[in-house]
C-alpha cells in the first residue's frame, strides 16, 4: 500500500476492484464503514456479488479478465471530459515528456517486438532528449508526441459499446463507475484503490495496476490521505517477506539480483544506479552503490564489499520465464532439480496447475517441508493418482513453532513493521523458522569447512552469527542487524559514530564498507533510541490525528512516512491540495514540514514530488515494463472469445506460457469462465484453518458458485455435488446456484462465469474435495510470472 | 445499569468473527457440517452453536440484496421463556444486567421442548450431551469482569456493540437515522422489549423469519402469539426520534 489500512478513511471514493476486501480483508471495513459514516462512496467492481458488494453504493459486474479494457475507458473518459487535476499532471507527472521517434503501436503490438522470442526491446520506448540529457516537455500538453497527447491517442479506440461488448458491464454502470470516480480529480477530494488477487493474477495483472497507478495520477490521487494505490496484501507478513527479497529477481530492499555479465561490484552498481542531469531530480536511486555495499557488508563482515559481491549468486537473465514459479515446477518436472525446500508453502496446492506441480515433485530425489501441519506437499505421494511405490523422492517433515509462539516482527500491508513479543511456548520442544533456518546453514558451514567444495568462501566466510547469540537465533540482533551499524568509528554528516552503533537511517549508509544495514529501507527501524517497530504509543500532533498517521505506533518504512510520495499532496509553494486533509504542510525555512515525513527534507518546488523515479515524475508513460509503456487490453490465454475490439492481438504477445501445454480458446467443451477465490473463514490453501475445527464447521467444502441460469441449462440443483473439468484436470464441487453471480453478454452471445475456492486439500478434511487449482493454468503475467488464475476456462456438469 | 447489544446489520459483512469467537469462548465443539447450497453453516442453532450468522439472497427488481443475520438470545426485558421454567433456578435473571441465563438446572426440567417453544424468536436448544437447555448467556462471566461478550469484542465492523441500556439505545437511534438515508425502511426490531436490538436495512422478514417476534408465530408453545404480545406490550418497530 501506498498508504495504510487507518487512512482508509480520509477517502471520499473507495474503488474495490480485483479484490472482495470485505470477505478476505475483514478488517479493512473497519476502516471502509468509517469512511462511509463520513459520506464516502464505495464502488465494487467484481464478476459475483460478494460480501464486500452488500456494503458497497455500487456493485457493477465484469467478465474476469477484462479489467483493463474497462481503466483503459476511464483513461478515455477522464480525457475527453478534461477531469484530470491539471496542476498536479503537469507538474508531477511526464505527461508533458515528449517520447522517442521509435516509439510505435499498431494493432495491439508496441515497437521493438521479437516474436521469436516473445520479447520487447525496450529501448525503442525511451524518451526524447534535450541537449543536457533530460527528457523533453511540453507543458502545455499540446506537442502531438508528448505523453498527454499520446495516451490519448492510446485509449480514443476505447469506446463504451467497445467495453460493454468484451466485458459485458452494463453501459450504465459503466458511466456511472466513470463518474462517480472522475469525480476524485478535484483538489479537494480523495480517490482509492483497494485491489488484491483480482488484479495481480492474470498474464496483464502488472498492467492492470499500472492502468489504475495512471489513473490516480491524472486525477491527483498519489500522495494524498485517503488515495493511493493500495495492494491488500494477503499473508500478514507478505509486505515483509517481499521487502527481504522472497522473490528471485530482488534483493533485500529491492536491490537487483545480480547477472553473471556483471563482473564487479562497480559493474553491477553501474547498472543499476541511475543518472539524471537535471538538479532539481532527487533521483534517490543515485545512492544504490551505498546500499548495495552495506548489504554485502552485513552478510559478509569481514570482506571488502568489492570482494564479496563475487560471493553472491548470479542470474543469466531477468526474466520471469527463466526463474519465476511456473518455470521452476516446468523445469522440476522436467528433472532438472533434485531437491526442493517447501518452506512454510504448500505448492501442492497454492500453484497453478497443481496436477503439473505434484507430478513435478515425483521428480526430485529430496524435499524437506517445513511447516506447522501434515500438508498435501510433503504426502504428495500418496495423494490422488500417486503410486507410492514407483515415487523416488524422499520426503523429510521438519514441523516447527507458529507465529505466536516465537518473537519476531512483521510487516503489514501498510508497510508498518510491528515487532511481537512471544506468546506460549511451543509444543515438544518444536523451533522458530529463525533457529532451524540458523542450524541448517550454521551445519552446511561446518561441513564446506572440512569439506570443501566447488567454491567454499561464500559459506564459510558467511557472517552467519550475526543473526544468533551463542550459538541460537536472536531476533533482535537479527532486528539490529536489519537496520545496520557501523563497522568502524566513522565520522558521517558531521556526526561521529563509534564502531557497532546502530545507524541512524539510510541517509548514513556509505560505500566503503564503513556501513552495514541488512535491508536499506529499514534502516531507521533499530537505532540507538532502540526497537522503534515495538513502539506502542497513541500519541500524535492535531494535524496528524486528523488523518490518523499515529506515528509513534510501530514503525513504517521508509524513515516511518506513513504516505508515500506525499510531496505531490502539495502544491509547488509546499500548501496542501486538500487543507481539511493535510498530509505535509510546509510551515516556512525554519520549522519546515509538518505532518507527516516528507518525502525528503528539501524545501517545497527544490526537487520534484516523485524522489523515486529517475526523473522524478510521476510515470503516465512507463517504459520499464516488459509488455509495454501502456496498458492494452489482451484477453485471458483461455478466454470464450476468437477476437476482441481493441486490436487484432488477442492475447498479451509476451505472456509467460508453456507452448507445449494446450489452452482453451473459444473450445465447445470447455464454454464457462472460471476463476478462483477465497472465503473469509480459510487462509491461502487452507492448510492452518482446514484444521480448525470452527472455520471447517462454518464452510467444510469446496464449492463452485454459478448462476440460476446457468444451473437450469446444466440441469444441477443447489446444494449437489457437480464435477468441474479444465484442459488440465477434474475436480468435484458442491455446487451453489446463486443469483449473485449472473451470466454475461459477450459480443452478443451469452457467457457464463463460475468460481472456486482455492483453500482446500485431499488430506483433511477427509470429504472437503481437493485445490481449484486442479483447473488453473501454467500461464503468467511477463514481468512477474505471476500464474493467471484469476480467468481460465472450464465446463461443469453433474456428477 | 442494565445492559444491551445494538446490532448494526447494515454494517454487518458476515465475516463470522463472532459465530466462531461465541464458540471459542464458550469451549464448544464444531457440528460436522456439509455444504448445503448455501455459506450459511451450521445450519441452524443447535445444542453447540449458540450464536449463528443467518445468509439469505432476496432479489427485487433485479437488484440483490444478501442479508445477513447474526442470530443470538434477545435477552428479553420480560423473558418470556421464564414461563417454561419449572425447577426453581434453571433459569436465572440477572438483576444488574438483564442478562438471561440458563443453568445447570435446566437439565432437570422435564419438558425441555417447552423453553424454545416459549421463545418468541425460537432461540433455545438442548445439548443432548449434558442434557441442559441452552442458549447464549451474554458472556455474563466477562461482563461481570468488566469485559466485552467475546462476539462483540471480535466484531471487525462496528456492527456489533454492547454496553448500557441507555447509550445502547441511544446509539441505536442515531443509527437509524444514519441508515434511513441509504435504507428508507431500516428500522429497530423490538426496541423496547429486548437487550439486543437489531437496526435492518429491509423487512425483517427477509434476513428469517424469528428476526422479528412480531413476524413469529408461535405455533407450539403454551403461549398464543396474542398472550404473548398481551404479556410483552406491543413491541415498538419504528422508533423515531
Ligand atoms: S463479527 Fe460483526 S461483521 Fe462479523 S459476522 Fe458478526 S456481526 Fe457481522
Ligand atoms: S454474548 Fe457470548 S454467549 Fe452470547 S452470542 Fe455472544 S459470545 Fe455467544
Amino acid at each position: 500500500m501506498t498508504n495504510h489500512w487507518i487512512d482508509l478513511k480520509n477517502s471520499d471514493t473507495i474503488l474495490i476492484m480485483g479484490s472482495n476486501a470485505a470477505e478476505n480483508h475483514p478488517i479493512s471495513f473497519k476502516w471502509v464503514t468509517k469512511a462511509q459514516e463520513n459520506g464516502a462512496t464505495v464502488i465494487h467492481v467484481d464478476p459475483r456479488f460478494t460480501r464486500t458488494s452488500t456494503k458497497a453504493d455500487m456493485h457493477a459486474t465484469l467478465r474476469s479478465g477484462t479489467d483493463i479494457s474497462i481503466l483503459g475507458g476511464m483513461i478515455k473518459y477522464i480525457l475527453d471530459n478534461d477531469l484530470i487535476f491539471k496542476e498536479y499532471v503537469v507538474n508531477y507527472t511526464n505527461a508533458s515528456f515528449i517520447v522517442g521517434d521509435d516509439y510505435t503501436f499498431e494493432d495491439g503490438i508496441f515497437a521493438g517486438f521479437d516474436s521469436k522470442n516473445k520479447t520487447y526491446d525496450k529501448s525503442k520506448w525511451a524518451f526524447a532528449m534535450d541537449a543536457k540529457g533530460n527528457p523533453k516537455k511540453d507543458p502545455t500538453l499540446k506537442d502531438p508526441k508528448c505523453v498527454y497527447q499520446m495516451l490519448k491517442k492510446h485509449y480514443e479506440r476505447y469506446t463504451l459499446d467497445k467495453i460493454v461488448e468484451i466485458s459485458g458491464m452494463k453501459k450504465a454502470d459503466l458511466i456511472k463507475l466513470y463518474e462517480t470516480y472522475a469525480a476524485t480529480g478535484k483538489s479537494d477530494k480523495a480517490g482509492t484503490i483497494m485491489y488484491a488477487m483480482g488484479w495481480t493474477q492474470h498474464t496483464v495483472g502488472v498492467q492492470n495496476i499500472r492502468s489504475m497507478a495512471m489513473i490516480q495520477l491524472l486525477l491527483g490521487n498519489i500522495g494524498i490521505a485517503g488515495g493511493g494505490v493500495n495492494a491488500l496484501r494477503g499473508e500478514s507478513n507478505v509486505q515483509g517477506s517481499t521487502d527481504h527479497c522472497l522473490l528471485y529477481h530482488i534483493l533485500p530492499g529491492y536491490l537487483k539480483t545480480p547477472k553473471a555479465t556483471q563482473q564487479s561490484l562497480a559493474a553491477y552498481d553501474k547498472v543499476y544506479t541511475p543518472i539524471s542531469n537535471d538538479p532539481k531530480s532527487a533521483n534517490w536511486w543515485a545512492n544504490y552503490p551505498k546500499y548495495s555495499a552495506s548489504l554485502l557488508k552485513a552478510m559478509w563482515r569481514d570482506q571488502d564489499p568489492k570482494d564479496s559481491f563475487n560471493y553472491l549468486p548470479k542470474l543469466d537473465s531477468g526474466s520471469a520465464a527463466d526463474y519465476s514459479w511456473l518455470t521452476l515446477f516446468d523445469k522440476m518436472d522436467e528433472g532438472q532439480f533434485k531437491g526442493l525446500f517447501a518452506w512454510g508453502m504448500n505448492p501442492a496446492c497454492s500453484g497453478a496447475n497443481s496436477n503439473k506441480t505434484r507430478s513435478a515433485m515425483t521428480k526430485l530425489d529430496w524435499m524437506v517441508n517445513v511447516n506447522i501441519f501434515p500438508n498435501e506437499t510433503g504426502w504428495f505421494w500418496e495423494g490422488p493418482g500417486m503410486d507410492p511405490s514407483k515415487i523416488k523422492t524422499e520426503v523429510f517433515f521438519l514441523p516447527c513453532a507458529v507465529s505466536i509462539e516465537k518473537e519476531g516482527s512483521i510487516t503489514n500491508s501498510g508497510r508498518w513493521m510491528q515487532w511481537r513479543y512471544k506468546g506460549p511456548d511451543a509444543p515438544n520442544g518444536l523451533k522458530p523458522d529463525g533457529d532451524l533456518i540458523y542450524e541448517l546453514m550454521h551445519e552446511i558451514q561446518e561441513l564446506y569447512k572440512k569439506e570443501g567444495g566447488a567454491y567454499p568462501d561464500p559459506i564459510t566466510k558467511l557472517s552467519w552469527d550475526g543473526i544468533a547469540t551463542n550459538g541460537v537465533f536472536d531476533p533482535h540482533k537479527t532486528a539490529k542487524l536489519i537496520n545496520g551499524f557501523f563497522t568502524k568509528d566513522t565520522e558521517v554528516k558531521g556526526k561521529k559514530f563509534k564502531k557497532g552503533d546502530q545507524i541512524p537511517s539510510f541517509a548514513y549508509l556509505q560505500t566503503d564498507g564503513s556501513t552495514c544495514s541488512g535491508n536499506w529501507l529499514y534502516c531507521n527501524s533499530y537505532t540507538a533510541k532502540g526497537n522503534m517497530a515495538a513502539r506502542r504509543s497513541l500519541a500524535q500532533t492535531e494535524e496528524q490525528a486528523n488523518i490518523g498517521l499515529f506515528p509513534n505506533f510501530s514503525w513504517c518504512w521508509p524513515v516511518n512516512r506513513r504516505i508515500l510520495y506525499n510531496r505531490a499532496s502539495v502544491d509547488l509553494k509546499g500548501n496542501p491540495w486538500n487543507p481539511k486533509k493535510a498530509v505535509i504542510k510546509w510551515t516556512g525555512p525554519k520549522t519546515k514540514w509538518q505532518g507527516d515525513i516528507p518525502d525528503g527534507g528539501w524545501a517545497p518546488g527544490d526537487k520534484y514530488a516523485f524522489i523515486m523515479r529517475k526523473h522524478g515524475f510521476g510515470q503516465l508513460f512507463g517504459p520499464g515494463r516488459a509488455d509495454g509503456p501502456f496498458p492494452e487490453h489482451y484477453e485471458p490465454l483461455e478466454c470464450p472469445v476468437k477476437s476482441h475490439p481493441f486490436s487484432s492481438t488477442l492475447h498479451n504477445p509476451v505472456a509467460l506460457a508453456f507452448n507445449d501445454e494446450a489452452k482453451a480458446v473459444c473450445n465447445p467443451k470447455f464454454p464457462l469462465v472460471g476463476t478462483t477465490y477465497r472465503v473469509a473463514e480459510h487462509w491461502q490453501t487452507g492448510l492452518m484453518t482446514r484444521n480448525c475445527d470452527w472455520l471447517t464447521e462454518a464452510e467444510p467444502q469446496i464449492f463452485v458458485e454459478m448462476s440460476t441460469e446457468l444451473a437450469e441449462l446444466r440441469g444441477i440443483k443447489n446444494g449437489e455435488k457437480v464435477t468441474v473439468s479444465s484442459v488440465r484436470g477434474t475436480l468435484w464441487a458442491v455446487a451453489i446456484v446463486t443469483k449473485r453471480l449472473k451470466p454475461f453478454t459477450i459480443q452478443g452471445t451469452v457467457v457464463h462465469q463460475v468460481g472456486l475456492p482455492w483453500h482446500f486439500g485431499w488430506t483433511w478434511p477427509k470429504d472437503g474435495g481437493d485445490s481449484a487449482n486442479i483447473l488453473t493454468p501454467s500461464a503468467g503475467d511477463p514481468n512477474t510470472g505471476i500464474p493467471e488464475t484469476k480467468a481460465f476456462m472450464v465446463n461443469v456438469s453433474k456428477a | 445499569m442494565s445492559k444491551t447489544f445494538f446490532i448494526d446489520l447494515t454494517k454487518c459483512t458476515a465475516c463470522r468473527g463472532c459465530q466462531v469467537a461465541c464458540k471459542q469462548w464458550k469451549k464448544l465443539p464444531a457440528e460436522k457440517t456439509e455444504n448445503w447450497g448455501s455459506h450459511q453453516n451450521p445450519k441452524d442453532l443447535s445444542g453447540i452453536t449458540l450464536k449463528l450468522v443467518r445468509f439469505n439472497e432476496v432479489e427485487e427488481d433485479g437488484k440483490i440484496q444478501w442479508l445477513f443475520f447474526p442470530e443470538q438470545c434477545r435477552h428479553c426485558v420480560e423473558p418470556p421463556c421464564l414461563d417454561a421454567m419449572t425447577v426453581p433456578g434453571s433459569i436465572v435473571h440477572d438483576k444488574e444486567t438483564g442478562a438471561v441465563v440458563y443453568t445447570d438446572l435446566t437439565a432437570k426440567e422435564k419438558d425441555k421442548e417447552a423453553f424454545q417453544a416459549s421463545c418468541p424468536y425460537d432461540i433455545p436448544r438442548i445439548n443432548t450431551e449434558t442434557g441442559m437447555v441452552v442458549k447464549c448467556d451474554m458472556c455474563i462471566d466477562r461482563v461481570k469482569a468488566g469485559m466485552l461478550p467475546a462476539c462483540v469484542a471480535t466484531c471487525p465492523t462496528g456492527a456489533m456493540n454492547f454496553g448500557d441500556r441507555d447509550e445502547m439505545l441511544a446509539l441505536a437511534e442515531k443509527s437509524l437515522t444514519k441508515a434511513q438515508k441509504k435504507y428508507p425502511n431500516a428500522e429497530l426490531i423490538d426496541a423496547e422489549s429486548v437487550r439486543v436490538v437489531y437496526l435492518v436495512q429491509t423487512d425483517a422478514d427477509s434476513y428469517y423469519q424469528f428476526l422479528s417476534a412480531d413476524a413469529s408465530t408461535i405455533k407450539k408453545g403454551p403461549m398464543t402469539r396474542k398472550q404473548f404480545l398481551a404479556k410483552l406490550g406491543n413491541p415498538i418497530k419504528h422508533m423515531t426520534s
